[in-house]
């Protein structure tokens, strides 16, 4: 049976892991190859790392930063943030990345989204929605995420998926705005009518403080993975604990 | 043993690095090659593959690897195929219309079935069906990471483990000291290298 996937995120800048983390007992804790050897083992099933300070500046950083994961690391990953054109992509992919996440670019350029699908495969293509509640049931798009809350879009998170799908996106990283940070749990409601309007995988992030908040992502929100990162970096769970809570529940994980 | 010199088939379809790295790993002797003369060179081929099977023969035809491989194959020489690499093993693909494909497994690569997300992305369940060396220290319904859209029906006895998606489709296929996995070994932790361990025993074996 196909398993539930849970997916540790690290935001990078410059190469380093930026977010507060708990290894004490690594030699670096900023290091995102030691980091993820460390989840990897744990048994995380695919990692993701964010660039949140991308910049054409920084490219040959984040280059080397993906090739030193792609060396060390034999799980999936995935790396975004600034990715803008099919060469972006490109170079990311030829460095050792298994996909790219796309945003900000493919709100203003939805054609980016066939064009990265076209040459690379839709499996490559992860588009990342950050979605803020606007009324019971519908959700905005937001753009530019991390820079002062973003910047709303108009477009209805709903039916932007339904377009990302259709254009080819092999994945949907789906972030609820405002249950993000809160440690209350993911945005189900907002989950489940992306992941019942598409049929490629959603990831389900914003908003994890216990493995229960996983469960109810996958049983109700119908994620076929979950995204975390302060659950895992604060050390209030491991990615284990939190399998063998979805384990003991029905949900299929690779233990 | 001495050290395996595997030639890693580099048609263009992309990254090879994690091959190359697992392969490193794993105690062999990474060349990635496109040259047809290296094969012979090599105590051992690893041919990873994504994208379509059409563009992949087509790719392997212009490169003039198509024939020297089949050679080397049907010669018994130590190769593993993954994903497409596993694929254009067989005689005939139906991705994007009937095209035919290295022809050394009876065989044809099918569409997974309707109803279910497709590719099929993610960890998925292996279970044996025959104790084989690739196999070695792999436990029964171990996990492995699957991308792919399209699948070989076997049609003679090389399959020795399978997995389920809409269908059972062969995992692991093997004939003497040729392996392929649908899985990407690379991709799937520990185990995955496992898999290449043993791959680089049995190519060592000079039985």
């Amino acid at each position: 049976m196909l398993a539930k996937r849970i997916i540790p995120c690290f935001d990078v800048a410059q190469g380093r892991v930026v977010k507060g983390v708990r290894f004490l007992d690594l030699r670096d804790a900023g290091d995102p190859v030691e980091l993820a050897r460390l989840y990897e083992a744990e048994g995380a099933d695919e990692l993701v790392f964010l660039d949140i300070k991308a910049s054409p500046e920084g490219r040959r950083t984040a280059v080397k930063m993906v090739e030193r994961i792609a060396d060390q690391i034999f799980i999936p990953f995935t790396v975004g943030g600034g990715i803008r054109s099919v060469e972006d992509m490109r170079i990311m992919l030829e460095s050792g990345a298994d996909k790219v996440a796309i945003n900000t670019a493919a709100v203003g350029d939805p054609g980016l989204i066939a064009r990265g699908a076209e040459k690379f495969g839709s499996q490559c293509i992860v588009v990342a929605i950050d979605a803020k509640r606007v009324a019971p049931g519908r959700w905005e798009v937001y753009i530019y995420g991390g820079e002062g809350g973003g910047k709303a879009t108009g477009l209805d998170a709903v039916e932007w998926a339904r377009q990302a799908a259709e254009l080819g996106a092999g994945e949907l990283l789906v972030t609820g705005m405002d249950a993000d940070g809160t440690r209350q749990g993911y945005d189900i409601a907002l989950t489940r009518a992306i992941a019942e309007a598409v049929t490629i995988p959603v990831i389900a992030s914003g908003g994890a403080g216990y493995p229960q908040h996983m469960y109810e992502a996958i049983a109700e929100g119908k994620a076929d993975a979950v995204l975390a990162a302060s659950i895992f970096h604060y050390g209030h769970f491991t990615v284990r604990q939190v399998k063998e809570y979805l384990r003991e529940r029905g949900v299929p994980v690779r233990l | 043993m001495g050290a395996v010199r595997v030639v890693i088939v580099d048609y263009g379809a992309g990254n090879l690095r994690s091959v190359a790295k697992a392969v490193a790993y794993a105690g062999g002797v990474p060349v990635i090659s496109q040259n047809p003369h290296d094969l012979w060179e090599a105590d051992a081929v690893v041919m990873p593959g994504v994208g379509a099977a059409a563009d992949t023969m087509r790719s392997l035809e212009a490169l003039g690897l198509a024939q020297p491989l089949r050679q080397y194959i049907l010669a018994g020489r130590p190769f593993l195929g993954i994903c497409m690499g596993q694929q254009v093993l067989f005689e005939m693909s139906e991705e994007g219309g009937v095209h035919p494909c290295l022809g050394i497994l009876k065989g044809r690569v099918v569409r997974l079935p309707q109803g279910i997300k497709v590719p099929h992305m993610g960890w998925n369940q292996v279970h044996i069906l025959k104790s084989h060396p690739a196999l070695e220290g792999i436990p029964d319904g171990a996990y492995f990471y699957f991308v792919h859209s399209y699948y070989p029906q076997a049609e003679e006895d090389v399959v020795i483990a399978e997995a389920h998606y809409g269908v059972d489709f062969p995992a692991v296929v093997a004939r003497g000291k040729l392996v392929a996995t649908q899985f990407h070994p690379e991709k799937s932790g520990v185990l995955g290298l496992r898999i290449y361990e043993n791959f680089l025993r049995l190519a060592a074996d000079k039985g």
